[in-house]
C-alpha cells in the first residue's frame, strides 16, 4: 500500500484530474492543486473521495516559489509519498515569431516550476528512504511539433531533469520517472487534433485515464525498480 | 533570518555541532566509533547525497545554510564542524 500521501499539480481539470482519481484508486490520499479553477478542484476531490480514499484541495501557482503545497499535506496525512508535476500551459507560435514571455512563462511553468517541487520532493523522499516522483513531459518533448519551440523546449528539459535526479536519488529508494503523453483528448489538447491524429498509429486520441493509468503503475510499489524512464503513452507515435 | 528563528535554533557552539554530525553520520551506515574529527568523509564512505542530507540536518537544527560548493570543499568531520561554527 501507498506510504503518505500524493500530490498532483494542475489537478483541476484533463490529464491533472484523472491522475489525482487513479492515485485514489491506488489506494493514495491526495492533495489536489489547482491555480484559479476551485469547481473543478473540487470534481477532483470527489472523484477522490468515490475511489475511497481522502484528499484537500491546495490553491496555489507553481511559479511562486514561497508555495508550499507539503506542509498542509504532510499535516492532514502524514508524509508525501509521491509527487506528480502535471501543471503546464502553453503558449504556441512560431519560432520566429515567438515572444521572449511566451517562451518565459512556458519554461517557468513547465519545467522550472517542475524542478522546484521535484527538490522539495526529493529532499523529503530521501530522507524517508522512499518516494515517488512522476514528471508529466509529451511527446512534443522529443518528437517535433511545429509551432511549440518553448512547450518541446521545457518538456524535452523535464525529461533530461527527470534522468538526473533519478541517479542522485536512486540509493535512497526514491524514483523520478516521466510519463510523456501523445494526443491525448482534452481541452489543452483539442486544436491541435484533427491534423495530429494522422501522425497516431492508433489513430485515435488518447484517454486522460490511460496516462493516469501509467502515473499509478509508477507510483506504486510494483515500479520500485524503475527509475529514470520515460514512460510513452501515445498511441505508438514515438516508436 | 529573523531573531525568532535564530532563537528557534540550537547555538551553534562546536560542541553542539559536533554532537549533531555524530548522531547523523550512523544514519549513512557509518560507525559511531569511526567518527573522528580527522575522519574524511571519503573514509567513512560518506558520499556526496550524504552530505547533501547532513546539510539539511544542520541547516534545520542551527540555520546554517550550507551551499554545494561549500560542501565540496569540506574533507574531514573536523573541517564540517568548523564551516558550520564560523558560519552561525
Amino acid at each position: 500500500m501507498p506510504q503518505g500521501a500524493a500530490l498532483v499539480t494542475g489537478a483541476s481539470s484533463g490529464i491533472g484530474a484523472a491522475i489525482a482519481a487513479a492515485l485514489a484508486q491506488g489506494g493514495w490520499n491526495v492533495g489536489i492543486n489547482h491555480l484559479n479553477d476551485e469547481a473543478g478542484a473540487h470534481a477532483t476531490l470527489e472523484a477522490v473521495k468515490a475511489a475511497g480514499t481522502e484528499g484537500i484541495v491546495l490553491q496555489g501557482n507553481v511559479l511562486d516559489p514561497a508555495l508550499d503545497l507539503f506542509t498542509p499535506l504532510e499535516e492532514r496525512f502524514g508524509a508525501v509519498g509521491c509527487v506528480v508535476n502535471n501543471a503546464g500551459i502553453t503558449a504556441d507560435g512560431l519560432a520566429i515569431q515567438m515572444s521572449a514571455e511566451d517562451w518565459d512563462r512556458v519554461i517557468a511553468t513547465n519545467l522550472t516550476a517542475a524542478f522546484r517541487l521535484t527538490q522539495q520532493a526529493v529532499r523529503r523522499m530521501a530522507r524517508q528512504r522512499h518516494g515517488r516522483v512522476v514528471n508529466i513531459a509529451s511527446i512534443v518533448g522529443q518528437r517535433a511539433n511545429a509551432g511549440q519551440a518553448n512547450y518541446a523546449a521545457a518538456k524535452a528539459g523535464l525529461i533530461g531533469m527527470t534522468k538526473t535526479v533519478a541517479v542522485e536519488v536512486a540509493r535512497r529508494g526514491v524514483t523520478v520517472n516521466a510519463v510523456a503523453p501523445g494526443f491525448i483528448d482534452t481541452a489543452m489538447a483539442r486544436e491541435h487534433m484533427e491534423r495530429a491524429l494522422e501522425h497516431v498509429p492508433a489513430r485515435r486520441a488518447g484517454k486522460p485515464e490511460e496516462v493516469a493509468a501509467a502515473v499509478r503503475f509508477l507510483a506504486s510499489d510494483d515500479a520500485a525498480y524503475i527509475t529514470g524512464t520515460t514512460l510513452f503513452v501515445d498511441g505508438g507515435m514515438s516508436a | 533570518m529573523t531573531t525568532q528563528e535564530i532563537d528557534e535554533n540550537m547555538a551553534a557552539s562546536p560542541e553542539a555541532v559536533e554532537k549533531c554530525v555524530r548522531e547523523a553520520l550512523p544514519q549513512f551506515g557509518v560507525e559511531p566509533e569511526d567518527i573522528t574529527r580527522d575522519a574524511t568523509f571519503e573514509d567513512l564512505d560518506v558520499d556526496s547525497l550524504d552530505l547533501a542530507e547532513l546539510s539539511q540536518v544542520i541547516e534545520e537544527e542551527f540555520g546554517v545554510a550550507l551551499k554545494g560548493e561549500d560542501v565540496a570543499k569540506i574533507k574531514t568531520v573536523g573541517e564540517a564542524v568548523d564551516l558550520v561554527v564560523s558560519r552561525s
